[in-house]
Order: structure tokens, then C-alpha cells, then sequence
């Protein structure tokens, strides 16, 4: 895609967007809600014009192409899109005829698709019955249901307990190893996105930052050094005093990224005593990376007001 | 084929989740014919419609009107559907599918159309209680004048629930602008007896020539009372065309809706 544009009235959701997925990774989307995830992802799934910009799917105009570019679609969105009423059978059928598969066939393939995500024993069952885990189960297995291409997925770990979370991630892996589809999914999940091949961070409508999860972590040279006191403020202005280093306030402690941080750890513990109510260093995480790049935490209130704003 | 099967399994999501949902079966055949008995009770000594046949009692005069309320209140049930689809989510799968969106509102319309349909025949069943015989021309001739007439109000329905957001906002606009659709088509009074200004209403309502259209034939084998009442011909075009043109509207609304 390039140069994607969108905007609510006068607010930009995404701000000139470049990016592209390469066949058969699983790229991640990360960011804060509200930072553009949802909007971006509602264009890709030809449910949204942008206000500016192209996408090309694999080399099929999403804005003029669009009947081309939705048989090679899967979606799997954040919300249930599976009728509850209907069984879960009733509903893979259901996709299917839109998709314009019918009969023996379709049968045959919903059954094996429904297998594989290891829920071929609800077929029978009303939706409404299963657990929020096993519907994601179905989702994923409507989604794919036509062979599509490239796989579509808004925060599919959504409302799933971390073992739930893993086994979708690893059903993914397969599918993805297994060859024939890409995967592009949105998420706020750092574990989603260290399972990912490559990541973008999206923030405030711009991509931060783009690679796989190691090389984004290869951006902070370091370790990064966590110390939490009771008065911050001075605690503060004497680390920058005595090791030339810039720490960040955040949450009642101070951060700062350092190499050899554990020799850090000990000189701050021996130098200020009283004052250090723990110090503690570790390798840099993706989120750490994230506020490397943008400057806030994930979950800054900022970030969660503008959430509000635009899931409505 | 490509083109039927999503109209085909769309229709048939309509019948499958109305049959499962008993309260909404029992609920729309209930409540008009507890309105019919209530009205009909009501009104029927102290009201003789003007432009009405003699020989006709007010509950024969207000038989069809509730019939048209049955298939309005189907239809509208039916539409009802497609702002909770679009609530929980399920509307977006059918949206991102290679279907234009002519062919969706086509299956939700044959959806909504048809469990009218069903209703009004149920209703169809007791005409012969209150003395309107039941040829089987009446019948054919009754199906088919509700059958555009489920088709008028799901098309209505479809315009309206594509716009909507909440189902809320659904039931004030059927309040304000449906009901006195159907208050106002001769359904419950003839025209012949209102004022001036509101007789002129009634006669741009395109219901009331719906209206006409179900009472003729209905009346096929009663040839008493259709004489009283405006040609069908005309009444049948109008008919036709409201359909045509409330189908259209819909399916312009779908292909503008922001999803």
C-alpha cells in the first residue's frame, strides 16, 4: 500500500500509510487502540474507501478490483461475525454459498476446514452454545473456508485466556507454514507480535517503526534499566548527575536504556541506597521498542481516550 | 448459478432464524388478530364506513386492513433482522463477500417477503369465519396482492434499516412514518368519510391503492362489495410500481451505506 490516507471529518486516522506484506509471513500490526488499526484494517477488507492512496492485492486494484480482490480474501474480524442461531455447519454453509461453492463439495471442505481447527464435534451445534475461544475456532475456519490467498485477522486473540491465545498463534503458524496463505493480522498483544514474522508499529495513523520483532529489538543497543523510587524527581536528577544518562519517568518508576545494564543496576543500588526501592534490568521487549519509537507507554491514557473515540 | 446461491442462502438464513425464534412466530400472528377482534369489537356497532357496501360489517371491512398490518408487521420484523445483524457483527462477513450488494438486499427482501407471506396466509385461514368465501381464485389472487404488498413493506423496511444503527431509532420511525403508512390507506377507515385534507393524504399514501388491491381480491368471490370500491387496474399499477421503486431505493441505500 501506498501513501494510505483516511480521515473521520477532521481527524486523521491514518496518515500516510506505505507498507507492504510479503507472500507467506505473518505480519503483525501493532498499536495502541485508537491508533489507526481498526481503519486500516476495515480498508483492507474493502469495507472502507480510503480518503487517499492505493492498495494493491496481489497486483489487483483494492479500489477498482474490489470483486477480485474479496474471492481472495479471508476476513476474520474482532466482533462475531457468525449467526448464533445458526449451527455451526449451517454457518460454514452459509459462507460458502457466498463464496459460490455448493454441494458435496462444500460439505466436504467446511467438515476438513472444521477438523482442522479441532471443533468437527460442534458441527451440530448452535453457535450461541460455544465457548468465546471455540467460536474463534469457527471464525477462523469460515474465514478460510474458500482458500483464500491473503487471511485477514482484526485482534484475533481478542477475549481469549493465554492459553487460548497461544493455540490460535500456533493454528496460525501451521496454516502459514503450510504454504498458500499470508496472513496479516492487527493486534495490541506483545506476545501476538513477537509470533509474528515481520511487525509494523502503528501509532497515531504512522507506521513507527517496521521489521521482524528481533530487528526492532536491535534498535536499543542495550539493556534497559527499570528503577523505582519514592521520589523520583531527585532520584531523577542525580542519575543524570553522576551517569550522564536521560532516564524517562513512567508509572512511578524510571527507565532508561543502557548497555550492561546489570553493572548499572549494582553501582545505582550501592550509590543511592536509600532512595531505590528496586532496580532491575532486562533484555529490551517489544514494548520497550515501541517507546523507544513513539516516545509513550502502550496504554498511555491519551492512547485510551482516542480508543473510545474511534471503536464507536 | 453463481448468482443464485447467495439470494438463495441469504433468503434461507431469513426463514431459518424466524423459525427458530418461536416468540417472534407467535408474537406476529397474535398481536394483529388480538387488534382485529379488540377494533372490530370495538367500533363495529357504532361505526358504519360510509363508503362501504351495505351489506358489509365493519369487521369485514377491517379484515384486510389487519391482513396489510400482518405484512407490515412481518416485513418489518424481517428488516428489523438486518440492524442486529449489523450489530453483532454478522452483517460485515456477508459485506466482504464477492457479492454485490443488489444481490443481498435482493435475498433479504425475499426473506422478509416470504415470512410475510407465511403470516398473511395463516391469517388468509379464517376469512371464511366472518363470511368471505374462499374460492380457489380468491386464494391464487389473495397471494399474489400479498405478495406485493410483503414485498412494498420489506422494501420500505430494507430503506430503512440500512440506514439504521440502533433498533432503537428503528421502532421511533416506524412509529412516525409506517404505522400512519397503514393508518392512512383506507385500512381502517375509507376515505370517503374523512376530511378533505385528509382524504387528499390518503390518496397519495401508495398504500391505500395497495389496500384497494388486496379488497379486490379478496372479494373475487363477494362481487357485493368490490363494487363500491376504485378499479383495480390502476390501483394494481401503483401497486406494482411502489414495489419496484421501494426495492430500487434499497438496494440504492445498501450500495451507498457506510458498512
Amino acid at each position: 500500500m501506498e501513501q494510505l490516507r483516511h480521515q473521520y471529518g477532521t481527524r486523521t486516522a491514518l496518515d500516510g500509510i506505505s507498507l507492504s506484506v510479503r507472500t507467506g509471513e505473518i505480519f503483525g500490526i501493532l498499536g495502541p487502540n485508537g491508533g489507526g488499526k481498526t481503519t486500516l484494517f476495515r480498508i483492507l477488507s474493502t469495507l472502507l474507501q480510503p480518503s487517499a492512496g492505493q492498495v494493491r492485492v496481489f497486483g489487483l486494484s483494492l479500489l477498482k478490483q474490489r470483486e477480485a480482490v474479496r474471492k481472495r480474501l479471508g476476513v476474520v474480524f474482532q466482533h462475531p461475525s457468525l449467526d448464533p442461531q445458526l449451527t455451526v455447519m449451517e454457518n460454514l454453509i452459509h459462507q460458502g454459498h457466498l463464496y459460490g461453492l455448493s454441494g458435496a463439495g462444500l460439505r466436504r471442505r467446511a467438515g476438513e476446514m472444521l477438523n482442522e481447527m479441532g471443533v468437527a464435534d460442534r458441527a451440530g451445534e448452535r453457535v450461541h452454545t460455544l465457548s468465546g475461544g471455540l467460536q474463534r475456532r469457527v471464525e477462523l475456519a469460515k474465514g478460510l473456508l474458500h482458500r483464500p490467498d491473503l487471511l485477514l485477522l482484526d485482534e484475533p486473540s481478542t477475549g481469549l485466556d493465554p492459553g487460548a491465545r497461544r493455540d490460535f498463534s500456533a493454528l496460525l503458524r501451521r496454516l502459514c507454514d503450510r504454504g498458500g496463505v499470508t496472513i496479516a493480522l492487527t493486534t495490541h498483544f506483545m506476545e501476538e507480535a513477537e509470533r509474528c514474522d515481520r511487525v509494523a508499529f502503528l501509532d497515531q495513523g504512522r507506521i513507527e517503526a517496521l521489521g521482524t520483532p528481533d530487528e526492532l529489538k536491535a534498535h536499543i543497543p542495550g539493556d534497559v534499566v527499570v528503577v523505582e523510587s519514592n521520589d523520583l524527581a531527585s532520584l531523577a536528577e542525580k542519575i543524570r548527575a553522576r551517569f550522564g544518562v536521560e532516564p524517562t519517568r513512567m508509572d512511578g518508576s524510571l527507565r532508561f536504556e543502557r548497555a550492561r545494564g546489570h553493572e548499572l543496576v549494582r553501582e545505582i543500588a550501592e550509590t543511592f541506597p536509600g532512595e531505590v526501592l528496586s532496580a532491575s534490568f532486562a533484555r529490551p521487549t517489544l514494548e520497550d521498542v515501541f517507546l523507544h519509537f513513539t516516545g509513550h507507554r502502550f496504554w498511555s491514557p491519551a492512547a485510551e481516550d482516542a480508543a473510545s473515540g474511534e471503536n464507536n | 448459478m453463481n448468482f443464485v446461491l447467495p439470494v438463495w442462502t441469504l433468503w434461507k438464513r431469513e426463514i431459518v432464524r424466524f423459525l427458530r425464534q418461536r416468540s417472534r412466530v407467535v408474537s406476529v400472528l397474535t398481536q394483529p388478530l388480538v387488534f382485529w377482534i379488540l377494533l372490530g369489537a370495538g367500533l363495529h356497532g357504532s361505526f358504519r364506513p360510509p363508503g362501504a357496501a351495505q351489506t358489509a360489517t365493519y369487521f369485514q371491512y377491517l379484515y384486510p386492513g389487519i391482513m396489510a398490518l400482518v405484512l407490515l408487521f412481518t416485513a418489518i420484523f424481517a428488516t428489523i433482522s438486518i440492524v442486529e445483524d449489523r450489530r453483532a457483527g454478522f452483517l460485515q462477513g456477508v459485506l466482504v463477500a464477492p457479492v454485490p450488494r443488489s444481490l443481498i438486499v435482493l435475498g433479504q427482501a425475499l426473506g422478509g417477503a416470504s415470512l410475510a407471506l407465511i403470516q398473511g396466509t395463516v391469517f388468509l385461514v379464517l376469512a371464511p369465519l366472518i363470511g368471505i368465501p374462499l374460492g380457489p381464485i380468491t386464494i391464487l389472487a389473495t397471494l399474489g396482492a400479498m405478495l406485493l404488498v410483503a414485498f412494498q413493506m420489506t422494501g420500505l423496511g430494507l430503506i430503512i434499516a440500512w440506514r439504521m444503527e440502533s433498533t432503537q431509532g428503528f421502532h421511533a420511525i416506524m412509529n412516525l412514518i409506517l404505522m400512519p403508512l397503514w393508518l392512512l390507506s383506507g385500512a381502517l377507515f375509507p376515505s370517503a368519510g374523512a376530511s378533505s385534507w385528509l382524504g387528499w393524504v390518503m390518496s397519495v399514501n401508495p398504500v391505500t391503492y395497495a389496500m384497494v388491491v388486496l379488497r379486490h381480491c379478496l372479494y373475487l368471490d363477494t362481487p357485493g362489495v368490490v363494487a363500491d370500491l376504485p378499479p383495480l387496474a390502476p390501483a394494481l399499477l401503483v401497486t406494482v410500481l411502489f414495489c419496484i421503486a421501494t426495492l430500487g431505493a434499497a438496494t440504492l441505500t445498501a450500495c451507498r451505506a457506510r458498512s
